[in-house]
Parts: C-alpha cells; structure tokens; sequence
C-alpha cells in the first residue's frame, strides 16, 4: 500500500490543478466572458481580466470583494467587482474595497479604526482633506516620507486608480449609454453646423450647439481620466496598437461624425447592465467578441491566453503542493519512512512542473526571457532552487534536498506573490532595459547566482538546526551536507561571477561604463567577493565543517541585500521598487540569519546532535 | 631575506583577509553613497588607497581603512606571488589558473580604467553639427582671439590651474591673466542676498552683480558651478579685471593690440578628429502611457580626413565606436530636439569581455572536473563509502600544506562517496 501512497498523492493533486481547466458555466451576467476582451492598459494587450486582478491586488490586495449584505457574505471575483465599478459605480462605491492599516490615516479620515476595508462613501466626506495631504506630500521625495505620508500616498494614488477606471466605460452622468450615444450622434450634425457658424460670427443654433457641448463636456472628462484603452481602430491605416479610451473616441467621432463599432457594443453592455438584463449583456458580448476577433485575431487571442494563465493560476497551486511536500518531507526526517520522502519528492517534482508551466507560459505572454522585474526574479530563484534540491535529493536520497526545494520554492513564490500587490507583473519594459539579450544572459545568470547561495545558506540552515536542536544530523548527513553546501557555493561563484561581470558588460554597452560602483552593482559584487571568502577560507583551512556553515548562512543576508536591500537605498541607476513591508520583512530575515549563525557559533557539547560522538571521541 | 615577504604576500589567509576587507569596504561604500551621493563616495571609497575620517572641525585625514586601490594591489600580488610559488606544470590546475588570470586582467584593466579613460558629453540639438564634447565637471577659462574671419585662436586654461590663484601666461597671448579669486562652486545674484558679496570688477559686465562661494556639489547629477576674477594684465599695464562664471553664457570682451578677445569659464572642451551633426531624435513611448520604449539619435557622422560621410543610428544599448572614441545615448532636451550623447574615450574597455570568458571557463572546468568524477562514482556504486578518510583527507591538507589551489585535497573531498544515511 505505501508504495502506492507517493503516486495517489500526485494523481491528487495533478487533478486538482487540471480542475480549473473545466470551470462551471456562468449564469446571470458572463463576467468571465467579458473579462477575455483584450484591451492596451500599461502599454501591453491584455484581457478585462488581467486589469481587474491587478487593479483590485492594488487597492485590496486580494483578488476578490468579499461583501456583507443582512448578515449574508457574499464573494465578487475581481472581474465581477470591476464590471460593477465601471458600469453601476453608484453601487460599486459601496463595496469596501480600500484597504488602509495606518491609524493616522484612519484618525485623518475620521473612520473608525475597527475595519480593515472602506467604501469610497465612507470615504468620501473628508476627500477634501486627503487631497491637501497628498499635494503637500507629493513634493516630498518618496525615500524621506514618514510612514503616515507614504501610507496616505498609497491610498491616495489606489483611491486615483479606482475614480479612472470607474469613468473607463462611461460618462459619470450617463445612465442608459446606448440610448445616451444614439443621441449625441444625431447632435453632431446640427451640433457642429453651429459651432462653425459660431466661429465664423454668423447666426447659430444655440440649442444645438449646447445639446453638442453637454455631451462633449463629459466625454472630455472620459477622455482626460479613462485608463484603459479599449476601442481598436477600425482605419486600416492607423497601426495596429493605436487603440483609445472610450472618451477620445467620442471625441474623435464629433469631428467625423462616424461612431466606432466598439463603442457602440460597449454602450449597449453599459445599458443591458444598468437594466438588468444579463440575456442582452451576454449576447452583447459575444457579438462584440466576433466582430473584434475577425479584426484583431492576434489581441483576442493573446487575451484568451493571459485569461487562461490568470485562471490557471499556476504559482499559487505550485505553493500549496510545495508547502504539502515540505510537511512530508520534514516528517521523514523523523519517521525516517522512505514513503514519506518519496511522497515529497514526487509532489515537488509535481509542483516543479506546474512552476515551470507558469514560468514558460509568462515568457511566452510576455516575448521576454524568464526575469524582467523583481517579482519575476522571486519566481524564476525558486524554480531554480527547487532544481538544485531536488538534484541534491536525486544524489543524497536523504530528505534534505526535498526540504530544500519546498521549502524554497514556497517561500519564494510567497515573495512574489506581496511583490505582485505594486500592480502589473507584465509591465513593459523601459528604454534601456528593452533588450532580450542582455536579460535573458546577464539577468538570468546573476539570478541564478542569487538562487543558489540561498541554496547554500538554507543548507547551512538545516545542519545548524538539526544539529543544536535535534538528534538527527548523524556524522553521515552532516558530512553530506557539508558536501553539498560546498558544491552549492562553487556553483553559485561561478553563477555570481559571470553574472556580474555580463552586467559589467551590459553597462559597457548602454552606459559607457563597465563599473560604477552603483548599489545594485555593488550588491551582485558582494555576493561574488563572499563566495570567494568562503571557498578560500575553506581552501586554506581557515574554517572547517561548521565555519563552512556559518559562513553559508551569512551568504543569505548578503544576497538578500542584495536582491532588496539595495532597492531600499533609493539612489543609483538601479533603483527601482521600494516597498516598505518589505523592508520590515528584510530585517526580520537578516535578524533570523544572525541568531541562525550565533546558535551555528554554541559550542559544540550544547549541541544536541553531536552528543555521542563527543563521548565516543572522549 | 625575501622568503618571509614571498610567504606572507602568498598565504591564502592574506587572501581570505583581502576578501573580507573588500566586502567590508563594498559594503561601507554603497551606505555611504545614501549621504555622500554616487560621486564622492566612489572616490573615497573605491578609487582611493585609504578611506580617511575627518574629525568634525579639525582639518586632519586619518586613514581607518583600506580603499579600494589598496585592497586590489594587496589581492593582485597575493595572487601573482601564491602563483609563482605554488606553480605546477600540468592540466589539473588550468582551471584555476584560468580564473586568476581573468580576475588579474579584470583588476588590472579596471585600475587602468580609473587613469585612462575620459568621460564627457556632446550635446546637440536637432540640426547642430560639432566636433568637440564637454567635460562633464571639469571647467576651463577659455581666452579666444576672435579676430580671426573664419576661425578662433583658442587658449583653453584648466581650472587646475586657475585654483592655484596665480598668473598664467602662454605663448599664444600677449597678456598675462592674473587670477584674484577663484570659487569652485559659486552662486551668483542680481540683488544683494545675505552671504553674497558684490563682485567688484573694473570691466565688463558683471559690476551690479552679487557673487559667493558654495560648498562643492556631491550628487551625481549635479555639477559645480565655478567662478573667478581674473584681471588681463600686460607688461605696461592692466587692461582690466573681469569676471568669468559657468553661470555667464555671455563671454567678456575686450580689445588689446589691435585684437578682439574673449574671456569664457566654460566646461572643458575636447576636440574630435571628426564631426557629428544631429538629423533627428527619437523619443518612443508605449502606446497610452509614459513608459519610454526607446531613444535614439539619428546623426551623420563627416571626417574631413578619410572623406567618411555617413549617417548612424545611435539607441540604448547600441553605441556608436568609432576613432577610439564611443558615443551612448545619454540623455536628451525636455522639449525632444535634443539629444546628449555621452563620449568615453577608454583604451581598455575590452578586458572585462576577455576576464569574463577566462574565468567563465575556468570556473567551468574546475567545477566540472569535480562533479563528473563525483557524480560518476555516486551513480555508479551508491551506498559504498569511506566518509572518514574523506575527512582526514581535507583536515590533513588543512594543516599541513597552505596550498591556495589545493584542489587535489579537495577533489579527494569530493570524490569520497558518502555512505547512505538509510536504506
């Protein structure tokens, strides 16, 4: 029986990651329909969907609305929460949606401090006075904010955010849209007849004229705050990625008096929406769908496939088989039952391909090498640490490189999954780093440095845990580890060396400088200079087996100031993306690193593991 | 009598210290650059034999640490003698070889770097054409003989020497400039300002105007902003005391001898055998935001010398090199029609591209001459193991030999297939 217990658990688990692909019809309005439209936000097509969840991870940090309603809770996805903010914003201004934690800002809002969520209309009344804050915090460079300011600047720009897109799809006055459009179109003829003949000082059509400009009036608010650009050219000539909002394209069609396709269907969801009628809606959308897909075949189809991903989900279902592996593999260390650690292995090997899947899957959404950004390095560490575990395992069969990989590729997918909350993970990528070459070498490398001295460190870890606190690190495995954390730093040397050396190299090309000791230069540097220190302390018989350990876990705090620290120092060309959760999170790690070190520095009669071979040596 | 020197510079121990000391100082280096800004800490941290302290108030340095310079000579003679010492023909050691001979050529090259090569900037806007860039810092009282129809005679004096406040004179003037005050950094005003004092010139324009010194700029992307009076003086009499400013676009003029002159602190122009001209700028943004997706310059390049005439296409990432002189997209005008190309005039900019490639293989071969055999005999027999005189193995080379490349000990280590924990 145990032997089959490993490949029950895969089938499991494969079973309910493929669940997803098979989703229950929709009934009512087919907001997963709508959501597939593609549409340009943050330079890049992507569906409904895509600004939803990235909008909604922003403002709530979580990608659904969970909704109170006479005691009956009620969950909205992300999608369902925005096609309610665009098209009843009315209604929508009540969900409790933004999420602030700071009390002063509370105290500044005068909103009780007993929630975790408000509504816009609980905000609302002292808007007034959250504006004044945020001009006079605007002029404060961001690195030298206190954390009021910097917390009040975030809701602020979240609270920004949500008043652009619920302006998206219609004018904040407009009711029945299509009926609003058909309207203004029949306006522009006698409209711009006495807007000329006003210009030219002869007698005009004064109703006319402002029948034309009210509309007009809203349609340039549209135009000046919409966010997503979701009406495609229907001129042959115009390029292909020339899309605008929903108000620039009312205007336009004031001067040429031709209304857009698009924004018709739009119009009509609009209306069909506010009325109620989930029949229309969904007919609506279908029929728009066809109509943009014999036009812009490539975007629908890119839209479907960016759907698919976010559906699919891939990171967070590869964390929880990691998290399930790493608790099995600990287990074994214990029970020391074979069935456990193979278990574990095959769920992370399992986990390892979802991982990869979605890594594969974002290359190719993307057209870019695996790292662009932070939250793509914290993906793509993991996938390469959960590699060297798991070829740590396939050699020692100890449990040790299952623990490793899970436990890493948890953690790091953890990691990114707060890095997503700054907004879209896809974001294109600026002028000097548009370059497939250089990140798909240099970045890709260094990171692969980076990956594995945590590889190393978290070794280092394991033998310093098990060794004080338990009696399990057997003059075996202590070895092996030693073995492995050596091999693991003479990889990461190399990875780190080259790494650094091709960004060297890359700045040479695009800045004319090979070296200038920038922070992030300095950081990937460090963990070079390290890894030399700790193989030629090794060399020179400087440290031995445990010294070898506490240097390796040292090796984390250096790489993980490297990977965050030197973001936090805003200054230098690299600087880009400083949070303040984490750095609070970066300290806490690098405080856990020390004690991991000072437990590492006991002597060796307090360690509970090398108890026998003391005595036996005495 | 050289043995113990020849020991000493060749111990690993001296190695790990260098080691640790460089990622003390990287360290130190790259916090300090949050107060001191990218500039100055790099030359006082990086490109400096010692880092000094400077007591609050009293004027004195006192090294407290090794900089940058220190450091890399100490690391490159460690290496160099520990080779020498410990040299042995053969193919084991390539690798390790190797990756000292790239890490000599990357420190070596990048020291040379620090002496060699030149950075300054070439602004043009659309339709401009020139033959000379600007020192980025660097300022230069230029004393032109405008007289000329065609052409200027320039003679171009460094701030370096303007510092030393003394009188300069040169062949090609037949005056001598007398320097009375010299700011290295200056502000100046319209109106009385507390702090400011009046600039008491006898000619030209800059009597009515106030002046004074400012503490030295340390960000990098500001410069420093020099002033000076400098009275024009021959050997009957003086012509005149004027004053010059990074701050004045106008230069000052007078005539002497029959000749219009001109007096212009100007950033310090370097002449190029060639010249560019700008046809056009490009400034690309995604679609429906202000995310830059590129930037480029369109130039044509005209060397009167070989009668070249061609145009280039310079964007990020993709630098123009030519004549020994390499031209970046740099930077460009608010108003996009201009652009600064940054030139870098740096004779070793190739050895990081060969370091990179010698280490690169030599890391390879060392780590893989490890992980076959290991990974063979592992595979091969699992479970048979001698872990103990694996053991004995890297103790007894520990104390015994200080071998930096002991790699026969450690490939013992590394082949001594561990016994499986359970079965």
């Amino acid at each position: 029986m145990k032997k089959w217990i490993p490949l029950i658990l895969v089938i499991v688990m494969a079973g309910w990651v493929l669940s997803a692909l098979h989703q229950k019809p929709e009934t009512g309005f087919h907001a997963r329909e709508f959501g597939k439209l593609p549409v340009l936000m943050n330079g890049r097509f992507q569906p409904f969907d895509s600004v939803a969840r990235n909008s909604l991870l922003q403002i709530r940090t979580k990608q659904s609305v969970v909704q109170e309603e006479n005691g009956k809770t009620q969950t909205l996805t992300a999608m369902e929460w925005l096609l309610e903010t665009m098209m009843k914003p009315e209604s929508a201004n009540d969900l409790k949606i933004f999420r602030i934690d700071n009390n002063e800002v509370l105290a500044l809002l005068k909103l009780p401090d007993n929630q975790k969520y408000y509504s816009l209309n609980q905000i609302r009344p002292q808007v007034d006075e959250l504006e004044k804050q945020a001009d006079r915090i605007e002029k404060i460079e961001s690195a030298n904010r206190t954390v009021f300011e910097s917390q009040l600047m975030k809701l602020y720009e979240t609270l920004n955010l949500y008043q652009r897109l619920e302006i998206s799809l219609k004018p904040p006055a407009s009711d029945d849209f299509a009926a609003e459009l058909e309207a203004f179109q029949k306006s522009i003829g006698p409209g711009m007849a006495a807007v000329q003949a006003r210009e030219a000082g002869q007698k005009f059509d004064l109703e006319a004229f402002n029948t034309l400009l009210g509309f007009m009036g809203g349609y340039d608010t549209v135009a000046r705050f919409a966010l997503p650009l979701v009406i495609p050219p229907v001129d042959i000539n115009v390029p292909r990625n020339a899309w605008q909002n929903i108000g620039t394209n009312l205007m336009q069609t004031a001067r040429t008096g031709e209304m857009n396709p698009a924004t018709k269907f739009y119009a009509e969801m609009v209306t069909a929406c506010r009325a109620g009628q989930p029949d229309d809606f969904n007919r609506v959308v279908g029929e728009y769908r066809v109509w943009l897909a014999g036009r812009f075949a490539p975007q629908v189809q890119k839209a479907d496939q960016e759907f698919l991903f976010s559906t699919m989900e891939p990171f967070y279902k590869a964390s929880v088989i990691y998290v399930l592996a790493l608790v099995l593999a600990l287990l074994s260390w214990f029970n020391l039952s074979d069935w456990l650690r193979r278990s574990a292995f095959y769920l992370i090997g399992l986990a390892w391909v979802i991982h990869t899947t979605g890594l594969v899957f974002r290359m190719y959404l993307e057209g870019r090498p695996p790292v662009t950004n932070l939250y793509s390095s914290a993906i793509f560490i993991g996938w390469a640490a959960v590699i060297l575990g798991m070829v740590l395992e396939k050699i020692y069969r100890d449990g040790i490189g299952c623990v490793v990989a899970s436990f890493t590729g948890f953690v790091t997918l953890i990691i990114a999954h707060n890095l997503a909350l700054s907004g879209d993970t896809m974001e294109m990528m600026r002028a000097v780093l548009d370059t497939n070459f250089w990140l798909a070498t240099h970045v890709v490398t260094v990171t692969l440095g980076y990956a594995s001295t945590f590889v190393a460190g978290f070794l280092a870890i394991i033998y310093i845990l098990r060794g004080v606190f338990t009696t399990t690190l057997s003059e075996p495995t202590a070895k092996s580890l030693a073995r492995m954390v050596y091999g693991i730093v003479c990889f990461a040397t190399l990875f780190s060396f080259v790494g650094t050396v091709l960004g060297g190299i890359w700045a040479d090309q695009s800045w004319g400088r090979f070296w200038g000791w920038d922070p992030k230069e300095n950081g990937a540097l460090l963990i070079v200079l390290w890894n030399a220190t700790i193989l030629h302390a090794r060399w020179g018989g400087l440290v031995r087996e445990r010294g070898l350990m506490n240097l390796a876990v040292f090796g984390n705090i250096v790489t993980s100031f490297s990977w965050f620290g030197v973001n936090m120092l805003g200054i230098g060309l690299h600087s880009y993306g400083f949070t303040d959760a984490a750095f609070k999170w970066l300290i806490l790690f690098i405080g856990s690193q020390v004690v991991i070190i000072l437990l590492g520095l006991l002597p060796q009669k307090l360690w509970r593991s090398f108890q026998p071979r003391a005595s036996a040596q005495a | 009598m050289l043995k113990p020197f020849i020991r000493l510079f060749s111990s690993l121990k001296l190695t790990v210290t260098c080691l640790l000391l460089g990622c003390i100082l990287v360290f130190w280096g790259t916090l300090a650059q949050v107060h001191l800004g990218l500039y100055k800490a790099q030359n006082e941290f990086f490109r400096s034999v010692f880092v000094y302290w400077q007591p609050a108030g009293s004027g004195s340095h006192i090294p407290i640490f090794p900089g940058g310079y220190l450091i890399g000579t100490v690391l490159l003679i460690n290496l160099l003698t520990a080779h020498v010492r410990y040299y042995q023909p053969g193919k084991r050691k390539i690798g390790i070889v190797l990756i000292h001979l790239g890490v000599v050529l990357l420190l070596t090259g990048q020291m040379l770097t620090d002496f060699l090569s030149r950075e300054s900037n070439l602004h043009l806007r659309i339709g401009e054409t020139r033959n000379y860039s600007e020192a980025d810092r660097a300022f230069e009282l230029a004393v032109l003989d405008t007289t000329g129809k065609d052409s200027d005679k320039v003679v171009a004096i460094p701030c370096s020497l303007l510092v030393r406040r003394g009188e300069v004179s040169d062949p090609g003037m037949p005056f001598t400039v007398r320097v009375k005050t010299f700011y290295a950094n200056s502000s100046l005003a319209q109106q009385p300002q507390p702090g400011y004092d009046p600039v008491k010139t006898i000619a030209g324009p800059g009597s009515g105007i106030w002046w004074r010194d400012v503490p030295r700029e340390t960000e990098m992307n500001r410069m420093d902003m020099p002033s000076a009076m400098v009275e024009i003086t021959t050997p009957k009499n003086s012509i005149g005391t004027f004053l010059v400013s990074g701050w004045l676009d106008r230069p000052q003029q007078f005539i002497y001898d029959g000749h219009t002159y001109e007096l212009l602190l100007r950033q310090e122009r370097f002449y190029l055998p060639f010249s560019l001209h700008l046809i056009d700028f490009r400034h690309d943004k995604y679609p429906g935001t202000d995310i830059p997706k590129n930037f480029s310059s369109r130039v044509r390049l005209q060397n009167v010398g070989n009668h070249e005439d061609r145009e280039v296409l310079i964007y990020m990432n993709n630098p123009l090199r030519y004549a020994g002189e390499t031209f970046y997209q740099a930077s460009f005008d608010a108003d996009d029609h201009g652009s600064v190309l940054q030139v870098v005039h740096n004779p070793t900019w190739l050895t990081p591209y060969f370091s990179c490639v010698l280490v690169a293989t030599g890391l390879l071969i060392q780590f893989l001459s490890h992980l076959i055999p290991f990974l063979k005999r592992r595979l091969a027999a699992p479970g048979s193991a001698d872990v103990s005189s694996a053991d004995g193995a890297v103790r007894g080379s520990a104390a015994g030999r200080r071998d930096p490349s002991s790699v026969t000990a450690l490939r013992r280590v590394d082949a001594g297939a561990p016994g499986r924990e359970k079965k």
